[in-house]
């Protein structure tokens, strides 16, 4: 009898029942859902997919980036551009914006990795800074003070008129539910493929190199790269959600698509909240971001100051976050990455 | 002539992005953390300025005087019960902190101060200037600067003259072989996050009285002064002055081919020198 090794466990079997359980309601969701639910609905997946994205970068591959609005910015400049100058559906034009994203994030790279630790961090700022200046002399955009996209374009995108017919709502609610469901779409690939690419041997190696690099180096992974990987993975992933975000705002200006509180501050938030380092984190966190959002809706900067004294006081006393201190306390996990050796049954010796 | 009018007053600006400078390179060399909030605190510092003027009718450069223990005090108590415990191996802790810190201050500032724009009262010597020759120096900015080489000056006499400035460096070096010398880290971290703050108080009165101040202002503050230190190489204060100039020039000289490049030139001047000596122009220490 041979020990095998498993990563799946008891509780993540359930969990992907419920799982799937969950993603089909949310898939009918538009069906009996009022159109403010679908609004509120697409951004917290939007935030989710941005927080997964940036807890692969920081959580996973120790590259604490503040200059994700780069690629937010520029996905969402990248779908106007096409769809304005090219005639390109803006629904087709989302892929657009992930390569938009993937072309500032190779030059990005190549300056942010000559910076350590906590420097990286603010070039990765000073290089976002330098995309919202330069897209702001970008002349047939709107320069400083953005455009929208043209009425056409929003009107006859792919999908809507069925939307409309289907559900039998107006053009513009029909937008939404299209908007929604790429998002479910988008929140739902890229959890599965973090997942995937955490449980692969790139995923070990990546575990590795954040733990110890030198140790990683020493047992033949290739350091550089995988940093590489995960930087221009999550700005691809980053870049698509930006696109997709001004594709439901269909209006931009370069100070709100590079804002750093809007697209960096608010995910940095949720993962510390929720828990760095993990796939439950991030969701767990967007949920409470939702929830004193709502709650503080009328009180203006006291939320972001919430938010902001909440994750410092998270940090300091469970820098795992919520998600972490559960953990920590039921061994719980929803997506298992730890290999485990399970032992032949001992009967049969 | 005017292009050595420009170039001198981005000189004399370089001034001002070295005081913004001074205390973070201060902070990093000694404990090698990065304070994402040093800009908000840079822009409160102003408030706590603008306050003690109009409410004890100080002239701002008394104010500044009064202002310089208070921010000591928040500078030690920062440090000794909040930072200090995000120090260790991990990057994460102090970045988020930090991080943390600069939203909280920049909407706590909102909340007390609204978004309106302020400025300090400025008097006959704020505006005057000197000529010199064909061109006009304003003594304002002159005053900067001469600030700016003083506080590197006494930055310089603190670490190699003072018994303080010995801890400072051998709790740099090693921090560890340091408190079995009986220094204690925690309370030389302390220190110095204070007399960083003094030094941001500095940087306050000026960033103050040269131009308007809104709470939004800080990180663009933290930007300049994070690529001055870096332009000029961590751990070297003089070298942080270069970097201040070499940004003030660019921005400056950006500023006169095309107003809307003033920001863009100062930045893409950081990124040319990172590409052509990523430790900087004068590396010293080993990070």
């Amino acid at each position: 009898m041979a020990y095998t090794v498993q990563t799946r466990t008891r509780a993540s079997g359930i969990a992907a029942i419920i799982g799937a359980g969950v993603l089909m309601a949310l898939v009918c969701l538009p069906l009996f859902a009022s159109r403010s639910l679908i609004q509120d609905m697409f951004l917290i997946l939007t935030m989710l997919v941005l927080a997964q994205f940036w807890n692969l970068l920081a959580g996973y591959g120790g590259l604490v980036s503040i200059g994700q609005q780069a690629f937010v910015g520029m996905g969402a400049y990248t779908l106007f551009g096409v769809v304005i100058l090219g005639g390109v559906d803006p629904v087709a034009a989302i892929l657009f914006s992930g390569i938009g994203a993937l072309i500032i994030a190779v030059p990005t790279a190549f300056f942010a990795f000559r910076l350590n630790g906590a420097y990286f961090a603010i070039g990765t700022w000073v290089i976002a800074e330098v995309v919202r200046l330069l897209v702001a002399q970008w002349k047939t955009l709107g320069g400083g003070t953005g455009t929208s996209l043209p009425r056409e374009a929003t009107r006859e995108m792919w999908f809507v008129e069925g939307i409309e017919t289907l559900f039998g709502v107006r053009s513009a609610a029909a937008r939404d539910i299209l908007a929604y469901w790429l998002a479910l779409a988008l929140a739902v690939a890229t959890i599965g493929g973090i997942y995937w690419l955490l449980r692969t041997r790139r995923g070990l190696a990546l575990a590795a190199v954040r733990d110890n690099i030198e140790a990683a180096k020493s047992v033949g992974v290739d350091a550089v790269r995988m940093k590489w990987v995960v930087f221009l993975t999550s700005a691809f992933g980053t870049g698509l959600t930006g696109g997709l975000i001004y594709m439901q705002k269909a209006r931009i200006s370069p100070d709100a698509a590079f804002s750093v509180t809007d697209w960096t501050a608010y995910v940095i938030f949720i993962v510390v909240i929720g828990g760095i380092g993990t796939i439950e984190g991030p969701i767990i966190g967007v949920l409470i971001f939702f929830l004193l959002q709502s709650l503080l809706a009328d009180f203006g900067s006291w939320y972001l100051m919430t938010l902001g004294v909440l994750a410092i006081t998270i940090m300091l006393v469970a820098p795992r976050g919520l998600w972490g201190l559960l953990s920590e306390r039921t061994g719980l996990h929803l997506f298992p990455v730890r290999r485990r050796l399970v032992a032949p049954k001992t009967s049969e010796t | 002539m005017i292009w050595v009018d420009t170039i001198v007053q981005g000189i004399l600006l370089g001034g001002l992005y070295a005081l913004f400078a001074a205390g973070l390179s201060l902070v990093f060399g000694i404990m090698r953390l990065v304070n994402l909030a040093h800009g908000d605190l840079i822009v409160m510092g102003a408030y706590l300025i603008l306050v003690l003027v109009t409410l004890l009718g100080l002239s701002p450069f008394i104010a500044v005087l009064v202002a310089m223990p208070l921010m000591f005090a928040l500078g030690w108590g920062l440090q000794k019960f909040l930072l200090n415990r995000t120090l260790g191996d991990d990057i994460l802790p102090p970045l988020l902190v930090t991080f943390g810190l600069s939203i909280v201050l920049q909407n706590a500032l909102l909340e007390g101060f609204s978004a309106d724009s302020q400025r300090l009262p400025t008097d006959a010597l704020t505006t005057a200037s000197v000529q010199l020759g064909s061109i006009s120096l304003g003594v304002m900015p002159l005053l900067t600067f001469a600030s700016a080489i003083l506080v590197i000056v006494g930055l310089n006499q603190l670490f190699y003259r003072t018994s303080l400035g010995r801890a400072f460096r051998a709790t740099s070096d090693d921090a560890v072989t340091a408190s079995l010398m009986g220094i204690k880290p925690a309370n030389i971290f302390a220190v110095a996050t204070g007399i960083a703050l003094i030094i941001v108080t500095i940087a306050a009165l000026y960033l103050g009285l040269r131009s308007n101040f809104d709470p939004n202002i800080g990180p663009a503050r933290l930007i300049y002064a994070f690529e001055a230190v870096i332009i000029g190489g961590l751990g070297s204060l003089w070298g942080t002055l270069i970097g201040g100039i070499i940004i003030g020039v660019a921005q400056t000289v950006g500023a006169a081919i095309n107003p809307e490049w003033q920001i863009l030139a100062g930045h893409i001047a950081f990124l040319v020198v990172l590409l052509i000596r990523p430790r900087g122009l004068f590396p010293r220490a080993h990070d």
